[in-house]
């Protein structure tokens, strides 16, 4: 598996985790951030690119130190380093992003139990070359990212009749205060999920 | 961004059931570096979180005293005011509550900047509120952290006429809430159709802030005359 990591191996990878193996659409992990904090684009977004973060140096090292931490011990060694670049995230965001820290609130925190970070330590890092990896580690972490911001734009636009706070209708709109509302969450993910299993499906038939 | 930590020294065999001491020493090299790393970005951090803090603090109080450059903050301290710098933190470490005394340009006394919270519909609203003595009236109201309903109980931040109760109401005999447009006293407050929970909360807020503060105040007050 090791001889020939190739640029199309890696680029196999990094697309498996945007579409194929969506973390979200399709294979429905990490369900906690995408419903609690979805409830803006800018929101979304900042959840998106925390737990990137925190996914992609989690992997590097997972992989870089494979071969050295013993598997009865690899949960534990992989959540200390899960917890470490969360908590690295944490700060810099309380230092450089106070606003978004105040509006993620715990789910920062959470990032430590998200499973995405977890599964792909267990099912790809601990077992790939660093290189491959990266590219799962991106991949997933672009479709994570992906999903989230299309919940939380579906969101935004209905529920605040605005997209990255620019508004989008004139004064006649009527928000629809509900999408903003933890209903709204299981609403647009739900529609989502059902549009991707259509898709699905109709690329199986064909 | 990257901070990277080394996890392990490199054994030879990794075939075999390890021992338990290396299994130890993994977990345990593992959790010192991320000991290292933790601390290096907290001591990075922590200056610019502290001033993050003091600037959102600053600001709230320059909004609810209108017209003051300059403050200070205080504690009480034997049923009167004093400087926090010379009340020091207590055993546990815990910040004594404070407020702040509003200075205008000319060093004349605009106001108390209360911080006060209270609960509302969905969690605790917190919020600061400027009082003026000599007035015996509020003369600003913000809320700083608030979970309140989005489009209901949150118009107690965006809706303007909410807010414009606070431009100068009285505080004697007692806040009271009213119904939209029953306003007669100055000292109601004209409550928002939709959010009354939320309205009363801020009402309670600023009721239970006055009641405790006040007599410090006057006593701080009377004493920077004499």
């Amino acid at each position: 598996m090791n001889q020939a990591p190739t640029i199309n191996r890696s680029a196999e990878e990094f697309l498996k985790g945007l579409w194929k193996e969506n973390p979200v659409f399709v294979a429905v992990l990490g369900m906690c951030p995408t419903l609690a904090v979805t409830n803006t684009a800018i929101n979304s977004l900042a959840m998106g690119l925390a737990t990137s973060f925190v996914l992609v140096f989690s992997s590097l090292l997972v992989s870089a130190f494979r071969k050295l931490i013993p598997k009865q011990v690899r949960i534990t060694a992989f959540i200390i380093i899960i917890a470490t670049f969360v908590t690295v995230v944490d700060f810099l965001l309380a230092a450089l992003a106070p606003q978004i820290h105040k509006e993620l609130g715990a789910f920062i925190a959470l990032i430590v139990v998200n499973c995405v970070i977890l599964g792909r330590q267990e099912a790809f890092s601990s077992k790939n070359p660093m290189g491959l990896a990266m590219a799962d580690a991106l991949g997933m972490s672009a479709g994570f990212t992906f999903a989230l911001l299309s919940i939380g734009a579906i969101r935004e636009i209905l529920g605040s009749g605005s997209l990255f706070n620019i508004p989008l209708f004139g004064s006649g709109f009527e928000p629809w205060v509900v999408m903003i509302l933890p209903p709204g969450g299981f609403f647009a993910l739900g529609f989502l999920l059902l549009f991707f299993n259509w898709l699905q499906r109709r690329r199986a038939k064909g | 961004m990257s901070e990277r930590s080394t996890q392990e020294k490199p054994l030879a065999n990794t075939e075999a059931e390890p021992s338990s001491a290396r299994l130890i020493a993994t977990l345990g090299i593992a959790g010192f570096f991320s000991g290292l790393v933790l601390v290096g970005v907290y001591l990075f951090t922590l200056p610019m979180i502290q001033a993050n803090r003091a600037q959102a603090t600053e600001r709230a109080i320059y909004l609810v005293l209108p017209g003051s450059k300059a403050f200070q903050a205080l504690v009480l301290k034997d049923g009167g005011l004093a400087p926090a710098e010379e009340a020091p933190a207590g055993k546990s470490g815990e910040e004594p509550p404070r407020i702040y005394a509003g200075f205008d340009e000319a060093g004349k006394l605009v106001g108390f900047a209360i911080p006060s919270d209270e609960p509302g519909f969905q969690d605790i609203i917190g919020g600061i509120f400027g009082y003026e003595p000599e007035k015996q009236a509020i003369i600003g109201f913000e809320v700083l952290d608030s979970k309140e309903t989005p489009g209901l109980g949150d118009k107690i931040i965006k809706d303007a006429a909410f807010r414009e109760n606070f431009r100068e109401l009285a505080i004697a005999p007692q806040i009271i809430s009213v119904k939209k447009g029953e306003k007669q006293a100055p000292n109601e407050v004209e409550a928002i159709t939709g959010a009354t929970i939320s309205s009363k909360a801020v009402v309670r807020l600023l009721q239970k802030g006055v009641e405790k503060w006040q007599p410090a105040i006057e006593q701080y007050v009377k004493a920077q005359k004499q």
